[in-house]
């Protein structure tokens, strides 16, 4: 009892307690139980405990300071719906207030109120939600990419479920601001591929921040990156496996088995809380975390056949995949994936660099949306990640290319509401709609012409990019004194 | 008919899924009523292409067709010079990793190879070939990798079924580089430069001692004769040293190099150029850029911007694009170069400009201005008509022509979108 009442006491001190997380965060229960605690809990600390949801590195992401803002005369791609042309959108007490399908919407002038916004003039421009980037390693392998720094792929061993990535992220990597000036809001962080179990993504929202906690997207379930194929095969074929396709399978069958296990032994004993706890052990938690469906199982996967044994997987021990990423060739097995509710999320055109990427097609993301498969473009590239637009654009061309009729309201989801729905964030971003998280990008355009720039990025209605104002762009730490200051025209580093 | 065009024709007949021309290609061909781009003047409204076997043969407003010609309407479309990609390496390397596809690197323990003919082993039936000539890229320049000096590149069409129809010269360029010491042991930078000079001053005796070296008469050289032999073009300026650096003081160092011993020098890369654009622009130096890429990745790119390429020409600096952002570029997607002169438009850059860097600079740069680049009377026909701005993502190449034949490519892209359009898919003939 008074375990769980610490808990939600601390729970409660942080900003962003996630209000829906069940059943408690069981955080930090220092050993200071009052007298009337009758059970063995007062004597041990809460690191002994492996609890469902637990949250011991919290979020301290407060949004940035806003003004209500207005943006009017601009089209809107709302990912849920039609454009609206000449529309108006008004971002206020950090979410989206109102969207106007006029100008003079009432709904505006209604949600106005108090304080006068900021008036943007969107005449040619376009607002679309911010981007979503499901597949990123930055912060883990930050520029420069250097050996010491290089911090995505423990190697030590193919079963590493035990790592977080957050614990290696640097939220000094200039490659975060370059990112948020292309327009993306949200990242999820993945180790690298090279394990079969890679270990616990971190879910970011791309603000300038001291810490890792700082980034963190307040109340999102983390993600389990698990890889397929080759990786897993090249780095341990002769490190004592796995070797083979089948190597990898038993695997992840062998981990799932001491996973059930462990789920069993501690939903049993959290049920009662009676007797000596079993011992905790950090990465059997994260899998039987999977195992609960509370955490989103992100799984580098390129071939059709892979991912087919992998849902077999997944039905055997009874979790469920999230969305297969890379997944080159989902095309091939777009009916399966709908039938299973797996997304999938896939680049527009790279391939052929190894076997398992060799059939790669451009058309790979309209045959998946053709099929009613939930897709969105992902970069695993710091420098494709700032161009995710173009990505989609160009997937959407080779959809019309077959004859599928795709309108630019459907890609649009490709980038945003999708990615969200992998992220099961769905219902705070990924959309223009009210209430919101007021995460936002202006375009000097079409989002779908090469030529369009961002103009201006929102995150939860604060301003963090603007190209107009090159002295307000954030430059990480390392860069000052590194890279050239462009507000100085280069000769200042 | 010529016999290389009956040549072509029994290959087309003998690939399975590559068809590089149409069985029955007329010898004249008129590309009427597009928007046409020649690059080499100004755009021209409603013109006229006029090929006649295999070559331009007129290019303008008021051309007349011949009665006998096969007439490509090309009303409300654009009409550019094929697209030249300067930095691929098509046809040495068919799958990136773990395939042992890839022929663009030397086996060598110093990574010094000159003597490296890296076209000797350029595959004209390369299936990464159609992927980017469906897209309007009909030459490239065909590179290897690897070490201080990684041997020969040649310039070539993406045509033929033999190395000898594909290529348009070889050797276009010497290839080396300037790095990081990073992770693969290279030596340190000034070591590098050290090495470079003093096998170009080995060069330069060699060239002087040919007979004495014969006679086994010569003093110790630091490299072989075939290797000594292969730079002696390079010192006499007539193939270019392409140097791939990124740093402003290694491209500063290249500069030096070019002076000192009277070289043709070419950048590669060139991350940080912009840094030093006009000395570049007073030693004549051009560069192969991009516009992607904008990330300090290492601590030679910390001045990576994407407007590098618009501040060298403001310089005054001649610059092809090559891919610098995400994903392949120079093999699976040299198809995206007409994006990457999009973006450098996006970042100052004049269309104009633009098409410029990805058709006539490369040409001009590696020496084949009077073969390719451009549309005019002379050149081999490569020719694109495109739906609309080619550098846009939804405009599609309907034409492409090469050496005046038109292509009809059908990538294993193609046909495994065509075998999996319908699940569950029909393995038979699609």
């Amino acid at each position: 009892m008074l375990a769980l009442a610490l808990a939600i006491t601390v729970a409660g001190c942080a900003k962003h307690a996630p209000a829906t997380q069940a059943p408690t965060p069981a955080r930090a229960a220092p050993t200071t139980a009052s007298s009337s605690d009758s059970t063995p809990a007062a004597t041990y600390g809460p690191g002994a405990l492996s609890v469902p949801n637990a949250d011991p590195y919290p979020s301290t992401y407060t949004p940035f300071p806003s003004k209500p803002t207005l943006i009017e005369n601009v089209t809107i791609f709302t990912a849920v719906g039609p454009r609206i042309v000449n529309g108006a959108l008004l971002m206020k007490d950090n979410k989206i207030a109102a969207v106007g399908k006029t100008v003079d919407d009432p709904a505006i002038k209604q949600a106005e109120g108090g304080e006068a916004p900021v008036v943007i003039d969107g005449t040619g421009k376009f607002v679309t939600p911010g981007i979503i980037d499901v597949h990123s390693h930055l912060g883990v392998y930050p520029a420069p990419a250097v050996e010491s720094n290089s911090d995505g792929n423990e190697l030590v061993n193919p079963v590493t479920p035990y790592v977080w990535a957050e614990h290696s992220i640097w939220p000094q990597d200039p490659q975060f601001p370059r990112n948020l000036a292309g327009g993306v809001t949200t990242l999820q962080v993945l180790p690298g591929s090279g394990n079969l179990f890679g270990g616990r993504s971190a879910i970011l929202k791309v603000v300038p921040a001291r810490t890792v906690q700082g980034m963190k997207f307040p109340g999102a379930k983390y993600g389990l990156k698990m890889a397929c194929g080759e990786n897993p095969k090249r780095v341990y074929g002769n490190r004592g496996g796995p070797q083979t396709r089948m190597g990898n399978m038993a695997g992840y069958r062998a981990e799932w088995i001491k996973a059930e296990a462990y789920r069993r032994k501690w939903d049993a004993w959290l049920k009662t809380r009676k007797g000596e706890p079993p011992t905790r052990d950090l990465g059997l938690e994260t899998l039987a975390e999977v195992l609960r469906g509370n955490i989103l199982p992100q799984m580098h996967c390129y071939r059709a056949d892979e991912m087919a044994q992998v849902i077999d997987m997944s039905h055997e021990f009874g979790y469920k995949v999230r969305a297969f990423h890379h997944a080159v060739e989902a095309y091939k097995i777009a009916d399966l994936l709908a039938k299973e509710g797996i997304g999938a999320a896939v680049w527009a055109d790279w391939g052929d660099f190894k076997m398992e990427a060799l059939d790669a097609v451009r058309a790979n993301m309209a045959l998946l949306w053709k099929a009613g498969v939930k897709v969105m473009i992902h970069s695993d590239d710091p420098s494709g990640s700032q161009r995710l637009n173009q990505e989609v654009a160009k997937a959407m061309a080779a959809g019309r290319a077959i004859g599928l009729n795709i309108t630019e309201e459907d890609a649009v989801k490709w980038m945003t509401i999708n990615p969200a729905w992998a992220l099961d964030l769905d219902s705070k971003i990924g959309s223009i709609e009210t209430g919101k998280d007021a995460d936002v990008v202006l375009w000097s355009g079409d989002p779908f012409s090469v030529y369009t720039h961002t103009e201006k990025v929102w995150i939860d209605g604060a301003l963090l990019y603007d190209r107009s104002d090159p002295k307000a762009q954030w430059r990480s730490d390392f860069e000052l004194g590194f890279v050239p200051d462009e507000t100085t025209g280069g000769t200042q580093r | 008919m010529t016999s290389r065009t009956l040549y072509v024709m029994a290959a087309a007949c003998a690939a399975s899924f590559i068809a590089p021309v149409s069985t029955l290609a007329a010898q004249t061909v008129a590309i009427t009523g597009g928007k046409v781009y020649p690059v080499s003047g100004p755009p021209i409204e409603n013109g006229t292409v006029l090929i006649k076997d295999g070559k331009i043969v007129a290019v303008g407003a008021s051309v007349t067709v011949p009665a006998d010609a096969e007439k490509v309407d090309a009303s409300g479309k654009w009409v550019t010079p094929g697209l030249v990609d300067a930095e691929t390496q098509l046809g040495l390397v068919e799958v990136g990793f773990g395939a042992g596809a890839n022929e663009s690197r030397a086996r060598s323990e110093q990574g010094i190879t000159p003597d490296f003919t890296s076209w000797d082993g350029l595959n004209p039936r390369s299936v990464l070939i159609p992927p980017a000539r469906e897209e309007g890229v009909t030459s490239v320049m065909s590179t290897p990798g690897g070490g201080l000096i990684a041997g020969q590149a040649a310039m070539i069409d993406l045509f033929g079924d033999t190395r000898a129809e594909m290529i348009l010269r070889a050797p276009a360029a010497m290839i080396a580089s300037i790095g990081d010491q990073g992770g693969d042991g290279a030596p340190a930078k000034g070591q590098q430069i050290a090495k470079l000079r003093e096998i170009l001053q080995d060069t330069r005796y060699y060239q002087k001692h040919v007979a004495e070296f014969d006679r086994g008469q010569s003093r110790q050289m630091s490299l072989n004769p075939g290797s000594l032999a292969a730079l002696v073009p390079v010192l006499e300026g007539k193939v270019p040293l392409l140097i791939n650096a990124d740093q402003a003081s290694d491209i500063q160092s290249a500069i030096d190099l070019a002076k000192e011993f009277g070289i043709k020098v070419v950048i590669g890369g060139g991350e940080e150029a912009w840094e030093v654009a006009d000395r570049l622009a007073a030693a004549k130096i051009p560069v192969l850029a991009g516009a992607e890429s904008n990330i300090p990745s290492s601590f030679s790119t910390l001045g990576a911007r994407q407007d590098n390429v618009t501040l060298l020409r403001k310089a005054g600096v001649v610059v092809a694009l090559i891919g610098n952002g995400a994903g392949d570029e120079s093999l699976f997607n040299v198809r995206n170069i007409r994006y990457e002169a999009g973006n450098a438009v996006g970042y100052g850059l004049s269309w104009n400009e633009a098409l410029k860097a990805i058709t006539q600079a490369p040409a001009e740069i590696f020496g084949v201005a009077d073969k390719i680049g451009t549309l005019q009377a002379g050149h081999e026909a490569n020719v694109v008509v495109w739906d609309g701005d080619p550098f846009e993502f939804a405009t599609r190449a309907v034409a492409v022509y090469v050496h005046g034949q038109k292509q009809n490519d059908v990538s294993r892209q193609d046909l495994l979108t065509k075998r999996y359009e319908q699940l569950p898919p029909s393995y038979g003939k699609p």
